[in-house]
């Protein structure tokens, strides 16, 4: 080996490191380590000036290393060590240390923060001398792209990737795709039908030739690497054979039981049925179908597949061993009794995560009276009311089949709450407005209430579209709302719904009867996010959303390359900013499919065979089943393409024989020892 | 046979009498001991919390002190709410705030006390609803309640904020109408405050809560209310005349303690039941012989 | 005398507690500078011998960070450093360490506010345990033996 010749630079960052760190201090500090040729400040390391000091000073007094104390490793890495690369240095002998987000940032202590900066810098100049020389792999790219989540966001994503004509694999857990948006009546602001809108692009989905959907499927298993997926699909049992199925609905129709609340209606099919106190009493009880749906079904009407499934927990045949009504009237004989759940592989080069949110349950809230008062009803169930396609064909009335004449829609229900979520559900302000006109326009004469914390309106038209609504005489009262109660004190308030709410603008407690309740629901992530979250191995933030890998500059990207996030899996998010996601995230994909290859980190493990004694405890720790045993030399060896680079099995080797490129034992122990140094 | 540390307080002895008859009553049909902590003094609740602050902790602390010596490991069963708030308060505090917990600790100190904060405050209710159980009360009752609609006031303090049921939708009280045969009742206002406080204060605010509560039992056809406290019972029974002179309403409701009711359905005896204000309506006092 | 300041070094994966530690600072928690950072890909990386050497090199404590259990990136890189905590624990204590300089946390990329108080508690806990000194003792063991030897 050469003898080291280290270059460091110490970067300002404009004020971010240098109003905490003492610069030049640690430049003068850095001229005096071991092996240092040059340290110099700059007060933009990331700068192009700032990059050309460093190809400069390589080329000129022939660096062999590079140290670059500034930013954290995870944001300008990749940076610093292009700039090697372009000067003719191989960009591993290149070694960042953090003095912003690990030192200035978090320090208020001048003379510590300094201190410790030179500290870290140490550990950086001790590890660079050992580092190697490393090359990154390319591996071929598989020209597909697996979508999960059949909602606008995969619809779209689908859509975008299939438009370079390269296969696109959709993977929805519903019989149709459409996901939440299919359930809208109107969307805001524009007040664009929301079925008009989506069911066009759901068609083009199912019949573009590059698209294969797989609805009522899950992804159970995913395995490999960027480019380089295997994903096993479980293809629910549907007990339709779809080849023979031709979606005319027979079955449907004819399906003798009625009674299964429907999960497209949201929660309306739970409700008790009305009945009137002076109903004649015939006996038998009248029949409830009000947001139900039968045994064998399809969500709704344009369900794309138009494809039936028996809901088997629910089919008669199935709970009793009797009925098979839908086998006999089934023409093509389509009906599959003996249909079992089935595992497809597929392999792809990315994978787009679209699969979207649930809403808030808003059970526990008890002073809003859900669950316990029919007529407390959450958004997307007032949503079914007003669509024409819902259980009231459009017409909004209340539990006892009554137009109301007051309706109070309560904002901000689970979000921006301690007690449940913290975040801002940032789109029900805005529908909760859109339901304020679609009230006002079905309704002329009832009497509209939006009790709301903030107004938050922040998207293109959405100012304009509330400022319409002030026009529409709708009562916008500042307040959180108290309690919603089925019992009246004044007279006019009996046989109602009671609002109480402490209207901040009046400075005064306020009691509004009213005759139906809407509940702004909270957006929280889908109810198997966490599990799919742990398949492919991504991180959530906080608010269990999953985790972004920049908030500003890779919002689509994850921590794992060639996977990637699009809509309201990612947080709460409106249609617009799903549908432009979900375009962000088919742009990436098709860039890497077009590029054709992509480049691995070279910082994997490997068994130096002189040292291996072959105790195979390496093998049964790698995840990827990277680690086989060499028979015949009775040692252990790593495929260099399964493995990953997490190094546990160099962690775990007794005899040192198992190192990782990069982060190998010699790199480690200098920088331990660079770290503590200082006396 | 369950034993637990009774801390009366002062309302048991004085309005809340029939509820310290009944309780005494009933706790031998349900087999629990109530071992009444000896030298208790007042539990702090009320006012006194927010005008002096570690002193209302510190005689509070001097009871857990006492009942951790006299029975060290057991329960300490508070009837009244304010009391079982009021304890309950203390030994949440003590261990969630060491500046506090330092300066009650040496007021301890001074009397000669100590309190490692090893105990548990309950409400009686609490212990007959988990401990005791509702098949044991079902099974323990004589005479089913049949037709007798009950409002169920759980009031304001023991739900809250430590409280062992929903706070805003109370259930445990229902749960034991229906073990005893009864009929609860929908009442919007089982968990809203009786306006007790402020009875001295503010009379007329007072009065006005009062009236809703008792509104509302009517508008349910309610023959009877519950209590779980001393205060809520002696507000809503003691100023129900007062209410309809204010308000030019005619309520006549009973208000029981649950205890009370529990011993009718027991048919055991004495309840104190005669010690009401508002005389038992007919569909009450078939119970009462 | 100058006070005691302890020097802790911190192994922290790359996936969760690096990132952690990085979200810390972009939100300006601030924390201690005992804390002695070095970035590992996987807390399953951190060979018991790094510990040591560690501990040799003049550390008063040293800390595991990784990824919360079920959230490795690399699959179960982390129940592999839980399964060898225990034992390393041991190991300390053989070499006559207090347990306690040694601690495995999790945190995970969103839990910025906690590294800064696992930190300032790590700080803490082995500012009570005092300087280690551990390279010292064992050379005055090992000349105080050897003196009474001869």
């Amino acid at each position: 080996m050469k003898n080291p010749v280290i270059g460091v630079y110490v970067c300002h960052c404009g004020s971010n490191i240098g109003s905490v760190v003492n610069v030049p201090e640690v430049v003068e500090f850095a001229k005096g380590l071991p092996n240092v040729a040059v340290a110099r400040e700059h007060k933009y390391m990331c700068s192009d000036p700032g990059q050309d000091v460093i190809k400069k000073d390589i080329k000129e007094l022939g660096l062999n290393r590079v140290v670059v104390a500034s930013c954290s490793p995870l944001m300008h890495e990749h940076t610093f060590r292009k700039a090697c690369e372009s000067a003719g240095l191989n960009p591993y002998y290149f070694q960042m240390a953090n003095i912003r987000e690990q030192v200035s940032w978090v320090t208020t202590d001048k003379v510590r923060a300094t201190e410790k900066a030179k500290v870290v810098l140490v550990g950086a100049v001790n590890r660079v001398v050992e580092h190697d020389p490393l090359f990154v792999k390319s591996v071929p790219v598989t020209p597909a792209t697996l979508v999960i989540g059949g909602g606008v966001a995969g619809i779209e994503a689908a859509l975008q990737v299939a438009a370079s004509h390269t296969q696109v694999h959709l993977v929805e857990k519903e019989p149709s795709l459409g996901g939440h948006m299919a359930r809208f009546d109107k969307t805001f602001p524009t007040l664009d039908c929301a079925a008009c809108i989506l069911t066009p692009k759901m068609v083009q989905a199912n019949t573009n030739p590059f698209i294969k959907v797989h609805a009522y499927s899950e992804v159970i298993e995913v395995s490999g690497y960027v480019g380089n997926f295997t994903v096993k699909i479980r293809h629910k049992a549907s007990y339709v054979n779809n080849d023979k199925c031709t979606g005319c609905g027979v079955c449907i129709t004819k399906c003798p039981e009625r009674g299964i609340p429907a999960e497209f209606e949201s929660g309306l099919g739970n409700r008790p049925v009305y009945v009137a106190p002076d109903a004649p009493q015939h006996g038998k009880k009248p029949k409830d179908t009000f947001g139900k749906r039968p045994a064998i079904y399809t969500p709704f009407a344009q369900a794309v597949p138009n494809k039936p499934v028996i809901d088997r927990d629910n089919c008669r045949y199935y709970t009793t061993g009797k009925c098979r009504v839908c086998e006999k009237m089934c023409e093509p004989g389509a009906i599959d009794f003996d249909q079992k759940d089935w595992i497809e592989e597929i392999q792809v080069g990315n994978i787009i995560v679209a699969t979207g949110m649930k809403t808030f349950d808003p059970t526990p809230m008890k002073n809003l009276g859900y669950g316990r008062i029919p007529d407390v009803y959450t958004g997307l169930e007032f949503e079914r009311i007003c669509h024409s396609s819902g259980p009231t064909e459009g017409q909004i009335l209340t539990w006892k089949k009554e137009s109301p004449k007051a309706i109070a829609i309560v904002h901000c229900v689970g979000s921006r709450d301690d007690k449940h979520h913290r975040h801002c559900s940032r789109v029900c302000c805005m529908y909760s407005l859109k339901y304020a006109h679609l009230i006002k326009e079905k309704l002329h004469n009832c009497e509209v209430y939006e009790f709301y914390i903030d107004m938050r309106c922040f998207g293109k038209g959405y100012e304009e579209f509330y400022s319409r609504l002030l026009q529409e005489d709708v009562r916008f009262v500042r307040g959180r709302v108290a309690e919603v109660s089925d019992w009246g004190i004044y007279p006019e308030e009996k046989g109602r719904l009671v609002v109480r709410v402490e209207d901040t603008l009046a400075a005064q407690v306020r009691r509004i009867p009213v005759d139906m309740v809407i509940l702004s629901t909270a957006l929280e992530p889908a109810e198997n996010a966490d599990h799919l979250k742990h398949t492919l191995h991504m991180s959530c933030s906080s608010d269990l959303f999953y985790l972004e890998r920049h908030p500003k500059l890779a919002p689509v990207s994850t921590a794992t390359d060639g996977i990637y996030i699009a809509g309201a899996c990612q947080g709460p998010k409106d249609i617009p900013d799903s549908v432009a996601q979900a375009g962000a995230a088919a742009a990436q994909a098709i860039g890497m499919i077009k590029r054709g290859v992509v480049e691995i980190e070279p910082t994997t493990a490997h068994i130096e065979e002189s040292m291996c004694t072959g105790c195979q405890i390496c093998i049964p720790l790698c995840p990827y089943t990277a680690i086989r045993r060499n028979e015949e030399k009775r040692i252990a060896y790593i495929e260099g393409a399964l493995c990953k680079g997490c190094g546990t099995c160099v962690g775990a080797c007794p005899s040192g024989a198992a190192q990782q490129w990069g982060f190998d034992d010699r790199q480690i122990y200098r920088e331990i020892e660079g770290v503590l140094a200082a006396k | 046979m369950n034993t637990y540390t009774y801390y009366p307080g002062c309302s048991m002895s004085a309005t809340g009498k029939a509820y310290a008859e009944s309780l005494e009553t009933v706790a031998k049909v349900l087999d629990i001991r109530l071992a009444e902590l000896d030298d208790w003094n007042c539990c702090g609740a009320t006012a006194y919390f927010s005008v002096r602050e570690t002193l209302s902790h510190a005689i509070s602390a001097r009871n857990l002190a006492l009942a951790e010596a006299q029975g060290p490991g057991r329960d300490v069963v508070a009837a009244c709410s304010a009391c079982y708030l009021g304890l309950n308060k203390t030994n949440k505090y003590l261990k969630e705030f060491p500046e506090l917990r330092k300066r009650v600790d040496s007021a301890l100190d001074a009397g000669g006390l100590k309190y490692d904060g090893s105990l548990e405050v309950r409400h009686i209710l609490e212990v007959v609803v988990k401990d005791v159980g509702l098949e044991k009360v079902a099974a323990l009752t004589t005479r089913k309640l049949e037709g007798l609609k009950v409002a169920s006031y759980a009031g304001c303090q023991m739900v809250r904020p430590y409280g062992f049921d929903d706070s805003e939708c109370p259930v445990l009280l229902d749960n034991l109408v229906r073990a005893v045969g009864a009929t609860p009742v929908p009442f919007a206002m089982a968990a809203r405050c009786c306006g007790g406080s402020q009875m001295m204060t503010n009379e007329d605010a007072a009065l006005r809560m009062t009236k809703n509560i008792l509104l509302c039992a009517q508008d349910a056809g309610a023959d009877v209310i519950i209590t779980t406290c001393p205060l809520c019972q002696m507000n809503l029974d003691a100023f129900q005349a007062k209410v309809n002179h204010a308000f030019g309403t005619s309520f006549n409701i009973p208000i029981l303690f649950f205890t009370q009711l529990l011993g009718l359905a027991f048919q055991v005896k004495p309840l104190g039941i005669e010690r009401g204000v508002a005389k038992p309506g007919p569909a009450l006092a078939r119970f009462i012989s | 005398m100058e006070p005691f300041e302890p020097r802790v070094v911190a192994f922290l994966c790359n996936w969760c507690s690096y990132t952690g530690a990085d979200l810390a600072g972009t939100s300006r928690k601030k924390y201690p500078t005992n804390l002695l950072p070095i970035r590992v890909m996987c807390s399953g990386r951190v060979d018991p011998e790094f510990i040591l050497k560690a501990f040799r090199e003049g550390a008063d404590g040293v800390i595991i960070l990784g990824c919360h259990p079920g959230d490795c990136h690399y699959i179960n890189g982390n129940h592999k450093t839980l399964g060898r905590f225990p034992i390393l624990k041991k190991l300390v204590q053989q070499f006559g360490i207090h347990p306690d300089r040694l601690r495995l946390e999790w945190v995970s990329a969103s839990e910025g506010d906690r590294y800064a108080v696992v930190v300032a508690e790590m700080t803490e806990q082995v500012r009570k345990l005092g300087p280690l000194r551990w390279n010292t003792r064992i050379k005055e063991t090992v000349a105080a033996s050897a003196a009474g030897g001869e």
